[in-house]
């Protein structure tokens, strides 16, 4: 199960995580990563007004044949992680939920970091890359 | 953790003033002392008027708390330090003292659940084994990882923790690495040690090495009035 990157989104859109895991994304630059992110999360709130299902929620799986995207977006609506990964790929959203977890403990119980602010966490930074590298 | 208001108790006794001659002074009534009334204290009663003064010493005593409740009550404590200070000498103090309150009451009340058995340590290794054995035991669950005593200085012992509980989920940043939220457990132990007659300084100090990247050892530095003891009671 080959994880390519992960972007974390914070409630007004803006980009708060950007981490390649794997080669075979095009590098942007951090700028691009940006406009990608902002560019998301408008497109998200457009589909979960245009869906003609009431009451759900937006866009959740992106497939191309060089990619998969899916977007997981917490219960309190503040927060979006976009995982990356090769095609065909099942149980991604396990993964999801262990990203999320590990958000919970070491972003959100780290006193030095500020809701909504980039992620600059260590022990987020390690025990992510010790979740997923082994995966590849 | 604090009560932030710090108003001390209303005193029965006025406060001696010189008598003067002719002039009557005036002593308030005993009778109208204000008694605590149910309304107004922060004490909270339960419907059968009971208050957690009321509950048995040792009815918690096999509870467990979540570690993420505690993580997120620490974090608010270090964010709420962290604005009335400045300097990271300063937050480090202001842990200690947040921990040293709690350090005050849980030597009285693991003493008193020793019950019986329960000895007064009057040598330096003696009350360093309760620290790592029985004082460890009661906030983490295991016995600390190693007690080991200082080579260059009479006077300094370290207490060793792989990985404590309280740092497990802080990551600090660059500019702070020095950093170590471990203060507050320095701050328990050194009101174990001063309510024990052991007066002592207890500072947090982080030794990352590759097997264990959260160690840390407590440096615990006695009073010489702790040393002079020693030695008479060494002969």
């Amino acid at each position: 199960m080959v994880i390519l990157s992960i972007l974390i989104l914070n409630k007004a859109g803006g980009l708060i995580y950007q981490r390649d895991f794997n080669e075979g994304l095009k590098k942007l630059s951090s700028n691009d990563y940006l406009v990608l992110a902002g560019t998301f999360h408008g497109v998200h709130a457009i589909t979960s007004r245009i869906s003609p299902v009431p009451g759900s929620g937006g866009l959740e799986v992106l497939e191309s044949d060089q990619f998969r995207m899916q977007c997981f977006q917490t219960l309190t609506g503040s927060i979006k992680f976009l995982i990356f990964a090769e095609p065909h790929q099942p149980n991604i959203d396990v993964i999801c939920r262990r990203v999320y977890e590990l958000y919970a403990d070491y972003v959100m119980k780290n006193p030095f970091y500020q809701i909504e602010m980039p992620i600059r966490c260590e022990s987020f930074d390690k025990h992510l890359a010790a979740y997923i590298k082994p995966k590849q | 953790m604090s009560n932030l208001h710090h108003q001390p108790p209303a005193s029965p006794f006025v406060p001696f003033s010189p008598i003067q001659p002719g002039i009557p002074t005036s002593t308030p009534p005993l009778s109208s002392q204000k008694t605590p009334q149910l309304g107004t204290s922060n004490l909270r009663f339960a419907s059968s008027r009971k208050s957690i003064y009321d509950r048995h010493l040792n009815r918690t005593q096999r509870s467990e708390l979540s570690k993420a409740s505690f993580s997120f009550l620490f974090s608010e404590m270090i964010q709420y330090a962290q604005k009335q200070v400045s300097g990271i000498q300063d937050l480090e103090k202001k842990l200690n003292q947040q921990g040293y309150s709690i350090g005050q009451r849980l030597l009285e009340l693991l003493l008193h659940r020793e019950g019986r058995s329960a000895k007064r340590e009057v040598r330096v290794l003696g009350i360093l084994q309760f620290v790592a054995q029985t004082l460890y035991r009661h906030l983490f669950g295991k016995p600390a990882d190693g007690l080991e005593k200082s080579r260059e200085n009479e006077d300094e012992y370290m207490l060793i923790d792989h990985d404590p509980a309280v740092n497990s989920y802080i990551s600090v940043p660059r500019e702070m690495s020095q950093l170590n939220c471990a203060a507050f457990v320095a701050g328990i132990i050194e009101a174990v040690l001063d309510g024990s007659l052991f007066p002592s300084r207890v500072t947090a100090h982080s030794v990352p090495t590759d097997q264990f990247p959260m160690k840390t050892v407590f440096l615990i530095k006695f009073d010489e009035s702790v040393l002079e003891r020693e030695a008479i009671l060494q002969q």
